[in-house]
């Protein structure tokens, strides 16, 4: 799945596909407990007397939307991961597997997929699950009136044909490889929102999916609270609730954990190394640490005047010293990174280096585009314009606060004048960086699994609310984005991106800054977790409490 | 007493108008002005938060005009949609109003049971050791900056003792509890809020206290009494305290815009979801309609503050309460 | 000078100039005495435990608390200045009108100060500078124009029962012109009452510039301000008690300073 989202850094959101729709969804092995679990009386599942509990994970940020082609942020996405479900999905060796589809075939060298469905889902307000709802979501995704960010993938296709209420074709106008990835996207039910407005509020917060969770209510700010869907097609999932707390301070977030009124959360690196050794900490929590699945970044609005030359921002590049803050902020918990994919991926280009601490250089780079002290006051200054711009990054993570104030001293040091000005999240979102209001953002993508990051650098994408939002434009690394969708050969696609990498890096657009680690902790008294390439939450369907352990009592599930 | 008091509530119409005024004046400095609005070059996309606020405030029509219908906006409590989810601003904070209205009341409670027996005890007993101790305590009490305090009493009670909660109102399992354990859950999340937002009120009150009663039973009237040997009891409660109390109460009238104040930084340290941490939401947010919202919401509960005062002093101080 | 004799013995007085004139010099001299810049990151000494290098330790990015301190008692001293400077001008002129006019302009300035009074000052404060975006300079303008009210009305009162008096009524037989009694007879008479409230009024400034910081929305980093520290200080709660205790203690110890003061030169005024 290469869907990017943009990642307010709970950690432990960083594991997911840029996700709502992989996030948990288990496979294998529910297959031998299924046909014991739907002969109720017998109450012969193995699961059975697991039911129960409740999970409270704990998030600085809140969701934005639950409607899921319109979530961007990873909060809406897990979220959306627990309500709905996409026509394919992962496994734990991120292996594409079936979701809603029960089968699929490729044909026409890759131009068309045949979609046969599971039969006897159902939406969770009880209508059955069918070809029209597929349709329906991907109308939705094509409709220029509706703001999402990932109708890229969906307008390549040419054709999309409702053979029956089970079975769909759907035709490419040209080869695509993510195609078939693409289809993870969350399918929305036909009857409960054909007649709505996607762009006003109502349904964003009333979502009805087929997914393991039922969506209970959401408290803006305080919390969201999901409900075991009994009649889930994989089986009922062991936890009874699902409580999604929303703390938008760490520190209060990592004191909510230690009175245990959060189960489940993301360390920072300090929590993990130098808070997290107690006694206390070793008997009652888990914790683990995984790479991540996205990369930090200071990004440059480029529509900018003051980022136009690229001199300046390679110096900026070569101003900015990432072990530093790696060391300083991670702990040295990340790996640096040059560019938009991950370390671990067969697309990275291992030969991009990244560029030495080199201030000095840096200064020479600025002379030469024009930028010197010429007043003495200690900024560098360009007929008669200072060096001065704001970045702006998001409330809760002081990582990223302290990685920006890092950043605002190594500029002070070569003269340029930094402020660092931090919004609320989905404030930031909707007013800053969907309306293009900034200089420059402190920010981070969670990726896919899938190379594939078109919405994110095609010249474009650049519309309200999609992901181009720093305004990239290279016409050779467009045909090269396009080049690798088209093709299923996985050679030719790495050579297409290790292309891409170099040129991304040499244009700098942003300063690369690091990969994190993912570092979640979770109450021990939860069993079944399994640390998969994949991620954690893969199985979370599985996760289960013992009777004798579980927490808080179960409750009555009203149909 | 009549007349008093309707003279005291006509006041309060210039009053309101002239909150609406310098509300007025404060949004006028918002728009227009974000930073980066001058960089962006992409006029279409500035123009939006330009055309939210436009439609909002009305900002394209005469400055009368704009007046006119933010009095009316004003007065109907139609403060407009949060931008952070477009739900009315009047719904957010009536949702979290009730529970600083406690905390606040809880705080006065406090300090009046607490504050006022100090400041008295320690006027009789002018001179001796105890007056001394409280004397230089509240003065300590007076100094002390509430978040730091509050942080103090976090990390000790909170993180090392852990014998009280630390975030929010309840417990995440409340709705299982029966009534009683309720009632204790709330109380325990309330007690560290409560303490450290009464603690500089008390120590005001009690010093006003103090010093209301050292001047009144130094008074002629008093000495009076007391010369014409009325017990001693007698004398201090039933004269002495009552006069002295009677400033104390606008003394409590005028702490009223420093507590709604001072529960910003609270709620905000304990996670509390009341208006005092929904206002700093509001400000982290760059949320214009939430924080003009609770700024006239908060200077009308001034308002009636005041006029509680002033009604309580009307009814208390018998040369008002037997006037024409 | 007998009139100086009582402050000498007047113990508040003289341990709160103490604590101010120790403050002033540490602010003045904290280039000299700092032994780091205050933003110098060190990130192999992160959250280091105070010790002889670091006197009080350092914060998460390794910048010498001490140092940072010292700046931020600056910061703390310019604030107070300016914002008291400011409420002081502003106070003493509509004082000055309200009570030597009288009439409607006494009235209208009188219910303008009620009508002040009525905004929660911290909720204005905040508004404001969300809505201008913080800096140093607002802050100090902000807090200046939410505080004038006080002096306003002591500065009235005084006027008015000075108004009267002989002195002035010669002033004005020999046609003085209603600008020079206000500014060279009336108000240096305020001075006197004026004082108390300017010093009290320091450590109310101090006090709201650190809540400012320590919420995030007022002096910016990476200047320090003992407020702003704080922030980090609850992050790392449990961890590194030094970040809590010192810049705490400062301002606790200032806001102290300047209201034993405070109370001291009340107190010698009462017996004058």
């Amino acid at each position: 799945m290469r869907i990017p989202t943009l990642n307010p850094s709970n950690y432990k959101n960083y594991q997911t596909i840029g996700s709502f729709f992989v996030f948990l969804i288990a496979l294998s092995i529910i297959f031998s407990c299924l046909p014991f679990c739907l002969i109720d009386n017998l109450g012969y599942c193995q699961e059975s007397e697991n039911y129960g509990d409740t999970i409270i994970v704990g998030s600085i940020g809140d969701a934005r939307t639950l409607i899921p082609i319109l979530a961007s942020d990873s909060a809406s996405g897990d979220i959306c991961g627990l309500i709905f479900n996409g026509l394919i999905k992962y496994d734990r060796n991120i292996n594409i597997i079936p979701d809603l589809a029960e089968s699929w075939q490729i044909k026409n060298n890759g131009l068309t997929i045949l979609f046969k469905l599971k039969k006897g889902v159902f939406w969770q307000d009880g209508a059955p699950f069918n070809a029209r709802d597929v349709e329906f979501t991907y109308k939705k995704l094509i409709d220029p009136d509706v703001k999402t960010p990932y109708s890229g993938d969906f307008e390549k296709i040419k054709s999309f044909n409702v053979i029956d209420d089970y079975t769909i074709e759907v035709t490419y106008k040209e080869p695509f490889s993510p195609g078939l990835a693409s289809w993870g996207m969350s399918i929305m039910p036909r009857h409960a929102l054909e007649k709505e407005d996607f762009n006003k509020t109502k349904i964003s917060r009333s979502p009805i999916g087929t997914g393991p969770y039922k969506f209970k209510f959401w408290k803006s700010q305080e919390k969201i609270v999901l409900e075991v869907n009994k009649d889930y097609f994989e089986g009922r999932a062991n936890i009874d609730r699902y409580i999604y707390r929303i703390i938008p301070d760490q520190s209060t977030l990592f004191l909510e954990l230690e009175v245990e009124g959060v189960d489940y959360t993301g360390l920072t690196p300090l929590q993990h190394l130098r808070q997290t050794d107690s006694k206390f900490f070793k008997n009652t929590f888990n914790k683990f640490r995984l790479p991540s699945f996205g990369y930090a970044y200071l990004g440059f609005n480029l529509k900018n005047p003051l980022f136009q030359d690229l001199r300046v921002r390679e110096a900026l590049d070569f101003a900015i010293d990432k072990n530093e803050i790696i060391k300083g902020v991670h702990l040295g918990l990340a790996r640096v990174c040059t560019g938009p994919f991950l370390p671990e991926s067969w697309a990275y280009n291992e030969s991009v280096l990244p560029r030495k601490f080199d201030p000095k250089h840096a200064l020479e780079l600025l002379k030469e585009a024009g930028w010197q002290d010429r007043d003495g006051d200690g900024v560098l200054d360009k007929n008669n314009q200072r060096f001065e711009f704001t970045i702006m990054t998001n409330q809760g993570n002081d990582q990223r606060k302290a990685a920006a104030e890092i950043i605002q001293k190594r500029l002070k040091d070569i003269g340029i004048n930094v402020k660092i000005k931090i919004v609320e999240w989905s404030a930031f979102i909707s007013e800053f960086i969907d309306k293009r209001k900034f200089e420059a953002v402190l920010l981070a993508w969670s990726l896919g699994r899938d190379p594939d990051n078109y919405d994110i650098w095609y010249s474009g994408k650049t519309k309200e609310g999609e992901f181009n939002f720093l305004s990239y434009s290279n016409p050779e690394v467009d045909s090269l984005l396009i080049d690798a969708r088209r093709t299923f050969d996985q050679e030719k696609r790495r050579a297409y991106y290790n292309k891409i990498h170099e040129l991304i890096f040499s244009d700098t657009p942003c300063v690369f800054l690091y990969v994190p680690d993912s570092l979640p902790i979770i109450h021990k008294r939860f069993k079944g977790l399994d640390p998969a390439p994949v991620g954690l939450g893969y199985n979370f369907i599985k996760w289960f409490v013992s009777l004798d352990e579980q927490k808080y009592k179960r409750i009555r599930i009203l149909e | 007493m009549i007349s008093y008091l309707i003279k005291r509530i006509f006041i309060l119409i210039p009053l309101f108008f002239g909150i609406i005024l310098i509300s007025f004046l404060v949004i006028h400095l918002a728009p227009g002005k974000p930073t980066g609005i001058q960089t962006d070059l992409n006029p279409k996309v500035s123009m939006e938060v330009r055309k939210r606020l436009e439609k909002l405030y009305g900002l394209d029509k005469p400055l009368i005009v704009q007046f006119k219908d933010w009095s009316f906006r004003l007065i109907r409590f139609d403060f407009g949609s949060s931008f952070i989810d477009d739900r009315p601003v009047w719904d957010k904070i009536k949702e979290r109003m009730p529970i600083t209205i406690l905390i606040n009341l809880l705080s006065l409670l406090l300090i009046l049971i607490i504050g006022i027996p100090l400041g008295v005890k320690s006027a009789l007993k002018q001179g001796s050791l105890f007056d001394k101790t409280s004397s230089s305590v509240v003065f300590l009490g007076f100094a002390m900056p509430t978040f730091w305090l509050a942080l103090l009493l976090m990390g000790l009670l909170g993180v090392h003792l852990r014998i009280l909660p630390i975030s929010g109102i309840k417990s995440i399992d409340f709705e299982f509890l029966n009534t009683g354990s309720k009632i204790v859950d709330i109380a325990r999340h309330l007690a560290l809020p409560v303490f450290v937002s009464a603690f500089g009120g008390l120590a005001g009150i009690s010093r006003y206290m103090h010093q209301g009663m050292l001047e009144v039973i130094n008074s002629d009237y008093c000495t009076a009494a007391f010369a014409r040997g009325l017990p001693k009891n007698q004398v201090i409660y039933n004269h002495a305290l009552r006069n002295a109390l009677i400033p104390i109460i606008t003394i409590l009238g005028l702490s009223i815009p420093g507590l709604i104040g001072g529960s910003v930084i609270f709620e905000t340290i304990f996670a509390i979801p009341g208006m005092g941490r929904l206002f700093f939401e509001g400000v982290m947010a760059r949320d214009y309609p939430m924080i003009m919202g609770l700024l006239v919401l908060g200077s009308i509960f001034t308002l009636l503050g005041n006029l509680l005062a002033d009604i309580a002093y009307a009814w208390v101080d018998p040369r008002i309460r037997y006037s024409k | 000078m007998n009139f100086l004799k009582p402050l000498r013995k007047n113990k508040l007085f003289l341990s709160g100039s103490a604590i101010v004139l120790f403050l002033i010099l540490c602010a003045c001299f904290a280039p000299f005495i700092a032994r780091f810049s205050p933003d110098a990151i060190d990130v192999d000494n992160i959250l280091m435990a105070p010790s002889l290098k670091h006197l009080m330790g350092t914060d998460s990015l390794g910048r010498d608390l001490f140092s940072r301190m010292l700046f931020g008692a600056r910061i703390s001293l310019e604030v107070g200045f300016i914002a008291v400077g400011i409420s002081l001008i502003i106070g003493m002129l509509l004082g000055a009108i309200a009570g030597f006019y009288g009439g409607f302009i006494d009235s209208l300035i009188m219910r303008f100060v009620d009508l002040m009074l009525c905004f929660p000052a911290f909720f204005l404060i905040l508004s404001v500078v969300a809505i201008l975006e913080p800096s140093i300079l607002n802050i100090m303008v902000i807090i200046g124009l939410t505080s004038w009210m006080g002096v306003t009305r002591i500065v009235r009162a005084q006027i008015l029962s000075l108004k009267e008096r002989e002195f002035i009524q010669a002033e004005r037989i020999i046609g003085s012109s209603d600008l020079r009694i206000i500014v060279r007879h009336l108000l240096p008479n305020t001075f006197g009452p004026i004082l108390v409230t300017a010093v009290l009024g320091m450590a109310s400034a101090i006090l709201i510039e650190s809540s400012l910081s320590f919420l995030g929305i007022g002096v910016q980093p990476p200047t320090p301000s003992w407020g702003n520290i704080l922030i980090e200080a609850k992050s790392t709660l449990g961890i590194a008690w030094w970040l809590t205790v010192y810049p705490g203690l400062a301002i606790f110890i200032t806001i102290l300073g300047y209201n034993m003061l405070g109370e001291g030169l009340r107190n010698w005024q009462k017996y004058e």
